[in-house]
């Protein structure tokens, strides 16, 4: 047997608070005034200033317009998130279930089409999908905000692998029970596939909620504001004050990260699972 | 209930690759029919054809009056059981068996009639609101046996149901099958690849390998009178034991050891003579075929003996009380002498079978 | 509706190539066979598949044959058309030093990236996997931070590597050392890996883990009795069988450096790229989006594509043939 050892210990405690540390720091230091921040640098001990901060973060309107709210951003978040993982599951589970249960002549173009998008992040054709959105008239909307990220076949992915592990003879069992194309999918398919359905649900929420760069393109009027967004934002307005905001970016970037974590760490072996069995 | 009519069914893949050839089959309404052969012998493909999951490349399928072979499986009226039972798993016992009634719209009050006949039939009532997951292999195989006799079809297809089950279950549940079957009267096919289950269910056995039918009849007649040597080899354990060999005008030669035929040879020249293991039997008689024992396999109430006549490997089963020793003499009733072409492998009829009583053989002087 | 069965069909390309959130472990393996049986349909599966492409050819196909073809013009700022310039787009950025500059830091940066998060995630996996007292919990901690934005992280960054109130900062001055963030171009280079690294180390212990996890039990006791010394099982016997997850993450993680660590490096040079390492992506949407250089951003769009194209097709050509699939 392996004999576990001090250094083993000593290992993960320092990877845990490598890890964990920052996001300690980040929310202790939230809970102290701007001021008490600027003299005493960050902090590792509860302030009394913690709700004061969030109710300002969350409440108070700012931005140049002075229309957005830090509530507001957290809904917006929350629209884009949802959305995108309501949209991502219906859109790749019908494309999936076409693949992998029908037989036609366009079925291996088909899959060429979709799976080439895995080959190019939004990030490098940033510039003609702005303008392709401009065109049509998609700027600061919440259909501009979602449907083209939804152009790319993760979700298809992941469901493909999935409904490639079903059974066969589910399948078969279901045909001679005299279920077709529609109640095979209503019937059997999305049933089984319901634990698969919420682990992709809470992974491509978590990607919408993250989504930074196509947010930031896409939306100038305020009232569509993300929380990461409103990151940028708080940041632009900190550049040049002599006593930057630390507590409320601070606030801000906790509110920004407390599904994603939470999610993370109820959801674990659910997560888990959905990332790297998606294979099986 | 229907009778099955399988005529010059053949399957090509796309490929070119021909799993199945030329298969015509008789099945009389109500008869239990096993189709049997090692794996890739297309015994599962000719059932799928007839359930309707693989398109007939050749030939037509009846049921009953109807061809069936553009007929959607749900239209068929069969009923199958599958290997790993392929129950829905998001659905309750009675779900399951529900659903297929469901989808034909039948009426209420029939769906339940039927679902709480065949649940008490195969004693599963009182799991009728579980999940399969919270069912055991030998209940799963129940529900999936329930599913298909809810359906009352014309036809139940079997395919390898019992594989999945450890080796006690599957004895009880081969009996069970073999007792619904008959108080049911329904026409079934049962696919397996385990010879004993064959014997043991089927009225008729049809043998195949290499997608062609090697012989079709009821289990004794297959044991006794096997139409190849891949027959022989294949039912019965242990296997038959099969021998090149040499006739000898009425004599045959097994290595140095001749025996003498009392008028059963068929032919003369080189043949592969089939031994079966309880035929062999010993003799004092110094002059029987010289056999030396390698080693011993202990069945408790039967002793089989492997070992070697000549160069040939032999098995020989005696009796759990029996003494063996390291060399034995042994002797055959000629009459249990099976006879195989040595070229082609098929059965040569012994010429003086119906005239000649069966006398013990001679030890040749 | 008619039914019938299928012929294996050749699976996709891509997945072979170990892309896409599916093909975790088992990049070279996803060219399984299709169903046995499918359905058939004249319109069905067009029905189903139309709302996917739908949205591909508008926000894929389009804007990438945009960003191809508009490499080849030069846009007028005041938007009074374009004028065809052939390559010269492509001329100008590739001749210019700061490019280079900006492709020599990328290029540093992705291999440093990609380097530490895989090793640390490795070595805190192969702990993680042995301990038994508090394992569970080791694990909440090491991957709770996983799913992180990359802009929390860089805004979290920021504030660590602050020069007024950052702690890092404070401690580095016993040192000696007077970091300069967002002023200083090595120490903004050394912040922003510190943090690109910090997001990513979760991503790869949680598949180094279940890469670990999956070898199996009986795998490990065979080494046991074969081999006495730990280390060399897991040269020997552990780390051959996590090849296919090390292969799948490098993608990965060349991948992340490269794309995703934009919002890590947008927070923290504060919008003053001028005299602060930035990675090519950045680059990209700086002069497309500030600049409103049309044309050379779009090129440089394609360049990035193309690099993307050939890492793909390297990485899969010399790397599958050292990988052992189990």
């Amino acid at each position: 047997m392996y004999r576990i050892r001090f250094t083993d210990h000593l290992i993960l405690i320092l990877g845990a608070l490598f890890l964990c540390m920052p996001v300690v720091v980040a929310f202790m230091t939230s809970t102290h005034t701007a001021a008490d921040i600027h003299s005493n640098g960050l902090s590792l001990a509860w302030g009394d200033n913690f709700i004061a901060t969030y109710e300002k973060v969350l409440t108070q309107k700012g931005g140049f317009t002075g229309d957005i709210t830090g509530a507001r951003m957290v809904m917006n978040s929350l629209i884009l998130g949802i959305g995108f993982a309501v949209g991502k599951i219906v859109l790749s589970m019908l494309a999936a279930y076409a693949i992998v249960y029908f037989r036609f002549p366009m079925a291996t173009l088909s899959f060429w089409v979709i799976f080439t998008t895995l080959l190019l992040p939004l990030e490098v054709r940033i510039m003609p999908s702005y303008q392709v959105m401009s065109d049509l008239g998609m700027l600061n909307t919440y259909s501009g905000l979602i449907v083209p990220l939804l152009a790319s076949a993760t979700g298809t992915f992941y469901f493909r692998q999935f409904f490639k592990s079903v059974p066969e003879e589910l399948l078969e069992a279901a045909r001679i029970d005299g279920a077709g194309p529609f109640k095979f999918f209503i019937d059997i398919l999305v049933p089984i596939s319901r634990t698969m359905i919420a682990a992709i649900f809470i992974i491509m929420f978590v990607y919408g909620w993250n989504q930074y760069l196509w947010p930031m393109m896409m939306t100038t009027d305020e009232s569509f504001f993300t929380l990461m967004r409103g990151i940028k934002s708080i940041l632009q307005v900190w550049v040049g004050s002599n006593i930057p905001d630390y507590n409320e970016a601070f606030a801000l970037a906790i509110l920004a990260m407390l599904p994603p974590v939470a999610i993370v760490v109820i959801f674990q072996s659910w997560f888990i699972k959905g990332l790297t069995e998606s294979d099986k | 209930m229907a009778a099955i009519d399988i005529s010059s069914v053949g399957k090509i893949y796309n490929g070119g690759v021909r799993a199945v050839s030329d298969i015509n089959l008789d099945i009389k309404d109500g008869e239990f029919i096993v189709l049997v052969g090692p794996s890739g012998c297309g015994k599962s493909t000719l059932l799928r054809m007839v359930a309707g999951l693989e398109a007939i490349s050749e030939g037509t399928v009846k049921i009953g009056d109807r061809v069936v072979n553009e007929v959607e499986p749900a239209d068929r009226d069969i009923a199958m059981v599958f290997q790993n039972y392929a129950l829905y798993p998001h659905m309750t016992v009675r779900q399951n068996l529900e659903y297929g009634l469901k989808n034909r719209k039948t009426p209420r009050e029939e769906i339940d009639a039927r679902v709480n006949e065949a649940a008490r039939m195969l004693e599963i009532t009182q799991y009728l609101d579980r999940k399969p997951r919270a069912l055991s292999g030998g209940q799963r195989q129940r529900v999936a046996m329930g599913r298909a006799i809810v359906r009352k079809p014309a036809a139940f297809l079997f395919d390898e149901p019992l594989s999945n089950l450890d080796a006690k279950l599957r004895v009880s549940m081969r009996g069970e099958i073999k007792r619904l079957q008959r108080r049911l009267g329904t026409t079934s096919i049962y696919v397996t690849h385990d010879q004993l289950e064959a014997m043991t269910l089927a009225d008729r056995l049809v043998v195949l390998n290499g997608g062609q039918i090697e012989q079709v009849g009821s289990p004794l007649d297959v044991y006794h009178t096997p139409a190849s040597t891949f027959v022989a080899g294949f039912i019965g354990s242990p296997a038959m034991n099969l021998v090149k060999a040499e006739l000898q005008g009425d004599k045959l030669a097994i290595g140095p050891s001749l025996i003498s035929l009392n008028g059963y040879a068929p032919t003369s020249g080189a043949v592969t003579v089939g031994l079966r293991a309880e035929d062999l039997r010993t003799t004092s008689a110094s002059d029987g075929m010289p056999f030396t024992v390698e080693y011993v396999e202990e069945l408790g109430s039967q002793r089989l003996a492997h070992g070697l006549v000549g160069d040939q490997a032999l098995t020989i089963a005696l009796s759990g009380e029996a003494e063996i020793t390291d060399r034995m003499q042994l002797t055959i009733d000629p009459s249990k002498l099976h006879f195989f072409d040595a070229g082609t492998g098929k059965r040569l009829e012994a010429r003086a079978l119906a005239k000649a009583a069966p006398t013990l053989a001679e030890p040749v002087a | 509706m008619a039914y019938t069965t299928s012929q294996p069909q050749p699976g996709g390309f891509l997945s072979r190539l170990g892309f896409g959130a599916g093909a975790r472990k088992k990049p070279a393996v996803a060219a399984e066979e299709m169903k046995r049986v499918q359905f058939t349909s004249p319109v069905l599966p067009y029905l189903f598949l139309f709302p996917q492409l739908a949205v591909i050819f508008i926000f894929f196909y389009w804007p990438s044959v945009q960003a191809v073809s508009s490499s080849f013009y030069l846009e007028d700022p005041f938007g009074f058309g374009s004028t065809f310039v052939g390559l010269s787009n492509y001329t100008d950025v590739l001749f210019s030093a700061e490019y280079q500059s900006i492709a020599l830091f990328t290029a540093v940066f992705t291999v440093l990236v990609t380097f530490l998060s895989l090793s640390i995630g490795l070595l805190l996996a192969v702990k993680a996997d042995r301990v038994i007292r508090g394992a569970s919990t080791y694990k909440t901690l090491l991957i709770a931070v996983y799913a992180i934005a990359a802009p929390v992280s860089g805004l979290i960054g920021m504030m660590i590597f602050d020069q007024h109130v950052g702690p890092f900062v404070k401690m580095m001055s016993y040192f000696g050392w007077h970091m300069q963030v967002g002023l200083n171009y090595y120490d903004t280079a050394f912040a922003m890996t510190v943090v690109a690294v910090w997001k990513q180390i979760p991503y790869n212990f949680i598949f180094f883990l279940s890469g670990l996890q999956n070898v199996p039990v009986s795998v490990r006791e065979a080494a046991m009795i074969d081999c006495r010394s730990g280390l060399r099982r897991f040269w020997t016997v552990v780390l051959p069988l996590l090849a296919p997850t090390a292969f799948f993450l490098l993608t990965i993680n060349v991948t992340y450096a490269l794309f995703d660590t934009f919002g890590i490096i947008d927070v923290m040079v504060k919008d003053k790229p001028a005299n602060n390492p930035v990675t090519l992506v950045y680059k990209v949407y700086a002069d497309g989006f500030r600049g409103n250089d049309i044309g050379g951003s779009s090129a440089q769009s394609v360049i990035l594509m193309i690099v993307v194209f050939v890492l793909t097709i390297f990485q899969f050509r010399f790397m599958e043939r050292r990988v052992h699939y189990n």
